[in-house]
């Protein structure tokens, strides 16, 4: 059995997802950051962007993450975020209409949203 | 039908309707609470790692943040002080506004000068009522309040403490919210949120004693800390919020039980006056009656002779 890490994804109110696995991908405001198990204690500012977690059963969970950190020690990651959905969460013609309204009011916040909603979702 | 008896009836009929409305309000309001404790529940994990994370950098690196030391001479503080929008909840929100009180007199004390910042429309009414100033309000969540919410209250707050306290800005923040211990027990409480007092979020984490790792910043102590802080701050607000929430639904829940048990029994000791009221009016018509008989029958009587 390969080595595994503890993943806890958290969202503001509610627990997202956790499980074992064998790589987590986050976007950190310095670059994308690859964790495997046994790394170096990290503590980390998240960028809004996809979360790409390889379980260990070898399937893959997607999600959108917007903002937070990542936090890594003793094979423990937890991914606190405000908002974070599982990319089969994500209604897809919601987050399609939300870019088109956003890029419409020239709001970035919500264009970038709505963007890493979609891409999470086509990264599945 | 004799004057008093309708009188009583009248009573007895409007203390129906009142009981039935509170005993509404009351199971409503039970409904409510484990709503309201299931949210508390769901907000725990991100509430207990992010103090893990705050633990972790102001412990783990020797960074002087802002946020984490104390002023030397601290001479403003924010207050922010979570009461409900609504009443009939018995003592809910004049408990918390007390206990901002004695905050506020003790801060005074310590020759601090006090903003006020309040959550709900009671606590607003209050400070108004008095002419009391208070720098920012919010009404209208109390009953169910979303991160959002937490949000809106928090970016003032953490723009006050950012500021410097020449322009206006606050050295220390504190919260004033009623702490949700049992379904029977809540109290008002105040704490500290910034300057951070390491012991307290320790305390918080329930890790006493426990080594936490050396962790590599990404991308730097400074920053992180920065990110982290005003997170800290709005899951503190939020935690306190959902926190209220469940203690205003148990507040109400008690003062409502106690007002359909008085309902209760006010209309069983008025059923009794208007029993003896109505065995008062039969009796005297009997006695007319009776009277009215016996002097029919004397006037007979005497007529026959």
């Amino acid at each position: 059995m390969a080595a595994e890490l503890h993943v806890e994804m958290v969202a503001a109110d509610r627990n997202v997802w956790s499980g074992e696995a064998t790589l987590v991908v986050a976007r950190t405001t310095s670059g994308d950051i690859g964790v495997m198990p046994g790394h170096q204690p990290l503590l980390g500012v998240l960028e809004s962007g996809p979360v790409t977690i390889r379980t260990s059963d070898g399937g893959t969970v997607v999600a959108a993450v917007h903002g937070g950190f990542i936090s890594f020690a003793d094979n423990k990651l937890s991914l606190l975020a405000e908002i974070a959905e599982l990319a089969d969460e994500i209604d897809v013609q919601r987050a399609e209409r939300a870019l088109e309204r956003a890029k419409a009011d020239a709001d970035a916040a919500a264009e970038r949203r709505a963007d890493v909603r979609l891409r999470a979702v086509a990264g599945h | 039908m004799g004057a008093q008896l309708r009188v009583y009836k009248r009573r007895i009929r409007a203390i129906t309707a009142t009981k039935k409305i509170t005993k509404a309000m009351e199971m409503i309001a039970a409904s409510r609470i484990v709503k309201a404790q299931r949210k508390v529940a769901a907000s725990m994990p991100y509430a207990t790692e992010l103090t893990r994370a705050v633990t972790a950098v102001a412990t783990g690196s020797n960074t002087k943040h802002a946020l984490t030391t104390e002023v030397e001479a601290p001479t403003r503080a924010a207050v922010l002080l979570i009461t409900s929008d609504r009443g009939l909840a018995g003592g809910y929100s004049s408990n918390a506004i007390k206990q901002a009180d004695r905050l506020t007199e003790r801060l005074r004390a310590e020759g601090k000068e006090v903003d006020s910042y309040i959550v709900g429309r009671k606590g607003v009414a209050y400070y108004g009522f008095r002419e009391r100033k208070v720098t920012d309000s919010w009404t209208g969540f109390t009953d169910s309040p979303a991160y959002a919410d937490a949000k809106r209250v928090a970016a003032p707050l953490i723009e006050a403490i950012q500021t410097e306290t020449a322009d206006g800005g606050v050295d220390e923040l504190h919260i004033v919210f009623t702490e949700f211990v049992s379904m029977m027990t809540q109290n008002a409480v105040d704490g500290r949120m910034l300057p951070l007092s390491l012991d307290q979020a320790q305390e918080e984490d329930g890790a006493k004693g426990e080594i936490l790792p050396l962790f590599e910043f990404e991308p730097s102590a400074e920053d992180v800390l920065d990110a982290l802080l005003p997170r800290y701050v709005e899951s503190r607000i939020y935690n306190a919020l959902l926190q209220s929430a469940a203690s205003e639904h148990a507040a109400r829940r008690r003062a409502m039980k106690s007002a359909t048990d008085n309902a209760g029994e006010l209309i069983k000791s008025l059923s009794r006056l208007a029993n003896a009221a109505r065995q008062a009016e039969i009796t005297q018509e009997i006695s007319e009656i009776v009277g009215g008989a016996s002097a029919m029958a004397d006037a007979t009587a005497g007529s026959d002779k």
